[in-house]
């Protein structure tokens, strides 16, 4: 396209074009606001509202009472967790298929070193550690055949679906593991100012998670490479390093999740996580990242979240199945992709 | 300042009959949120002319096609066709009329056939079951009217030149009985002899009576073909149905323009640049897949040109220079200090900056604001501990982008909104904030418009002026020979030639060109 619209301006338009823009790059002004993508979360946040007002009408004080909303919430840590790392590999124009398998593995692994090293014996941080390294290093097996080897996201991350899983129930003999690690299950179950755990540790995560995407250079060289990848090179960035790290980066997010599940059910199995790469990356596209690369939004994904999660806590309230459950949560996807559509799309572009 | 239309002259291509008119647009308004695209264009063609489309990047030129094409909805205005009024709804309406368009990116689909892309969404079939021995029939009747039998209509899209992919659009345009064909920039990706040989279809057609909007940066190309012109200069029609003959390129180039250009080129300074002292930039014998043995050696404030054809390997060499493609043999230093091969983190390092020739898909961040793809390869500065400082981003952007006059004014806009002149003043202003030594520069006007090329001179002249070393590859002659101080002509992946720009003329660069292609 030779002709942009934006170059085909008189001159008055023009004055009236700059003074949007500048109006735009006031920070806090409307436009900033809409820019920011808030007009979209406005979208989520009215979704989530019509949810509770759903779950309020049909199950009154069994849904708006604070031990339930805290259900809800404990509920979302753990996939939102992940969904935090598919985020921003989404954002950097790849995708992980094999977050499930790795929440798996990760599990499996901490509670077999657990459970082989005369339980009462073993410090927790060792299970931490053994959690997050696990996913971690699954993630740089991801990245390295990406970015080195040239295998495409889709077909690497399924590879490692396959593999992890499998190798989890390898290492479990299929068998489930309960672990009973004093100071591990305490320290992750208790509450602080009143809220779990678990909850914190997903509130601490998003908040990271967002000010990696939109305060530093990780962030933005993220969006440079989803955006234009070829171009991203040419402008001296180091794409594989960078692609590494994004795999590296929701590997980790797998291995927390990994120890918030365990805590949570004080189990390691082969069969945590299932199905769980469907559900983040829902949560993510729905929030309004582009599956395609180049924008991404924490916040949305925090919503993605919360909505699924306050979706199935009033199917469970009012004795619905998981089918039904399941049914409509396909219909709320599509309907959040059809609105973007609708009001994503710009003149010219 | 409108016009009124002449009688057609008998150019090569006017039809016999020369004046019913088959098209008419009047005061055709578009508006997008916040811009007016057309503020009132009035155009007419008539049956079996070339009616070309001048206007600089952002006149409205595309933005017209699709109205016409009824790919956009004009706001106001009116479409009389044969005279009567019409409204197209929808593209399909557009086609049964018989107006088919080429785009200039090509919309043909690789991976099928010549014939299945000519039938593509009309194909021939009974029940479903494609009537093949038919279809190749008729593609062969076609391709035959084009004069390019040779052409298999078996054969894979992406296998054909862009050239062969130009033809086959073609003939998909005539499938549907095309009586208004409109091309846009169709010569942009075609050598001299293919440019030749669309020019002997094009008379064909319009000998048959088909009109044809021709679209063209290249006014030496409006004189060959041409019968009118149209001007669109901001959205609005300037001058229409000027006679190609009877109108001087100058009284064009100030219509579309509205200035004289009286300087093209920068003047160089009196004093040849650096040309004793140590070279800033220096490849010895750099060779790489289409190119052997290259000495080249930049000095600061220098400016060298690479002139040469289309796949002489000059753009490779800067690309091998760059890092981006890994050269077989050979060195590269920056001021004295030699670079790793095949590594563009390196060369960007070392102060090289490239401005690429494919700029949207090989430099820019569409969808992006202005001011990060200026701060994409330097935000390591503005990060403290990895942290960015958008503000200090934003005011460095501001200050180049107003030093170098991108337009519109603002760094908050996506980078696709601008004009190509103003984006690969983007580009620059990528490598002037990393403070670079070398800029690499590949066809730099490309897709820029006459008014805005020579801004881009002055402002590369300028640069070198303040002490960059610059290389630019062109593939026009002239821009090379009057931009730049010292020329090396490339042939076949060699120099064939190389001294100062002003002891050479553009028929001897063409002779040492043709010489080695001989050899």
């Amino acid at each position: 396209m030779s002709d942009t619209p934006t170059g085909a301006v008189t001159q008055a338009d023009t004055a009236r074009v700059e003074k949007e823009a500048a109006r735009r790059a006031e920070p806090g002004g409307l436009g900033q606001l809409l820019r920011s993508g808030a007009g979209h979360n406005l979208g989520l946040v009215l979704a989530l509202g019509l949810l509770a007002v759903i779950g309020i009408a049909t199950g009154g004080e069994r849904f708006a009472s604070v031990d339930n909303v805290m259900t809800i919430l404990r509920l979302a840590a753990v996939i939102g967790v992940v969904s935090i790392g598919m985020t921003f590999v989404i954002t950097g124009g790849g995708i992980d298929l094999s977050v499930g398998a790795l929440v798996a593995l990760s599990s499996i692994w901490c509670t077999t070193v657990a459970t082989q090293t005369m339980a009462n014996d073993i410090h927790w941080i060792i299970i931490v550690t053994t959690a997050l390294l696990v996913g971690a290093g699954a993630g740089l097996i991801n990245g390295l055949l990406i970015a080195y080897g040239g295998v495409v996201p889709f077909i690497a991350t399924l590879a490692m679906m396959a593999s992890a899983r499998g190798l989890a129930e390898i290492i479990s003999a299929r068998k489930t593991q309960i672990v009973s690690v004093p100071g591990f299950t305490d320290a992750l179950s208790r509450d602080i100012f009143g809220i779990s755990v678990l909850i914190w540790i997903f509130a601490i995560v998003a908040v990271i998670g967002w000010i990696l995407l939109n305060r530093t250079t990780f962030g933005r060289r993220t969006l440079a490479i989803g955006g234009n990848p070829e171009a991203s090179r040419l402008a001296g960035i180091n794409v594989r390093r960078h692609t590494v790290l994004l795999y590296v980066l929701v590997g980790l997010c797998c291995g927390i999740a990994a120890v918030m599940l365990v805590s949570r059910t004080t189990t390691g199995s082969a069969t945590h996580g299932q199905l769980y790469e469907l559900d983040a990356i829902a949560a993510v596209v729905i929030g309004g990242t582009l599956l395609a690369g180049g924008r991404g939004t924490i916040v949305g994904t925090v919503f993605g979240v919360l909505i699924f999660a306050t979706l199935s806590n009033v199917f469970v309230i009012n004795n619905l199945s998981i089918s039904a459950q399941a049914f409509t949560k396909g219909l709320i996807i599509i309907a959040a992709v059809l609105l973007q559509k609708r009001f994503s799309r710009q003149p010219g572009s | 300042m409108t016009q009124t239309p002449k009688p057609s002259p008998d150019g090569p291509a006017a039809s016999a009959d020369g004046g019913d008119v088959l098209l008419e647009m009047t005061g055709i308004v578009k508006r997008f949120p916040g811009v007016l695209a057309l503020g009132g264009v009035d155009l007419d063609v008539r049956a079996g002319e070339v009616h070309c489309l001048l206007g600089q990047n952002g006149a409205g030129k595309s933005t017209l096609i699709k109205v016409l094409s009824a790919a956009y909805q004009p706001d106001e205005g009116e479409i009389l066709w044969e005279g009567e009024p019409v409204r197209l709804t929808t593209p399909v309406a557009a086609m049964k009329r018989g107006i088919s368009t080429i785009y200039q990116e090509l919309d043909l689909v690789p991976g099928l056939t010549v014939t299945e892309n000519i039938f593509l969404g009309h194909e021939l079939a009974t029940a479903g079951f494609s009537r093949r021995a038919e279809a190749t029939q008729r593609v062969r009747t076609l391709l035959a009217r084009l004069g390019h039998s040779e052409v298999d209509p078996n054969r894979l899209v992406g296998d054909l030149s862009p050239a062969g992919q130009q033809i086959v659009s073609m003939a998909r345009a005539l499938s549907h009985d095309t009586r208004l064909l409109i091309l846009d920039e169709p010569s942009a990706v075609l050598d001299q002899e293919e440019v030749d040989n669309l020019f002997r279809v094009m008379r064909g057609l319009t000998a048959e009576g088909v009109a044809i909007i021709y679209i063209s940066h290249r006014l030496e190309e409006i004189r060959q073909i041409g019968d009118r012109i149209t001007v669109l200069k901001d959205g609005r029609t300037v001058a229409t149905g000027l006679s190609v003959e009877e109108t001087p390129t100058r009284e064009l180039i100030t219509l579309m323009t509205g200035r004289q250009i009286e300087y093209v080129f920068p003047e160089r300074p009196a004093i040849a640049p650096g040309r004793d002292g140590t070279p800033v930039l220096e490849a010895s014998g750099l060779s790489g897949d289409r190119f052997h043995d290259i000495d080249l050696r930049v000095h600061a404030g220098e400016i060298v040109g690479l002139a040469g054809l289309v796949g002489s390997g000059r753009s490779e060499i800067l690309e091998t220079v760059y890092g981006a493609r890994r050269s077989s043999s050979g060195t590269v230093t920056v001021n004295g200090r030699r670079l790793r091969r095949g590594s563009v983190r390196a060369a960007v390092a070392a102060g090289i900056g490239l401005a690429p020739e494919e700029r949207k898909s090989q430099a820019l961040l569409l969808d992006q604001a202005v001011y990060r793809n200026v701060t994409v390869s330097s935000l390591n500065r503005f990060s403290k501990g990895s942290f960015l400082d958008s503000g200090a981003e934003r005011r460095a952007a501001e200050e180049l982008s107003r030093s170098l006059d991108v337009r519109p004014a603002g760094v908050d806009r996506p980078v696709r909104n601008l004009s190509g002149g103003n984006q690969q003043k983007v580009v620059l202003a990528r490598w002037l904030l990393r403070d670079c030594k070398v800029l690499l520069l590949d066809e730099p006007t490309r897709g820029v418009d006459v008014g805005a090329r020579s801004e881009i001179y002055n402002l590369v002249r300028r640069l070198a002026d303040e002490g960059v070393a610059v290389v630019v590859v062109s593939s026009e002659v002239e821009e090379v020979l009057g931009l730049a101080d010292r020329v090396l002509v490339i042939s076949e992946g060699s120099v064939v030639h190389e001294g100062p720009a002003t002891e050479i003329d553009e028929s001897k660069v063409l002779d040492l060109v043709m010489e080695g292609e001989v050899a």
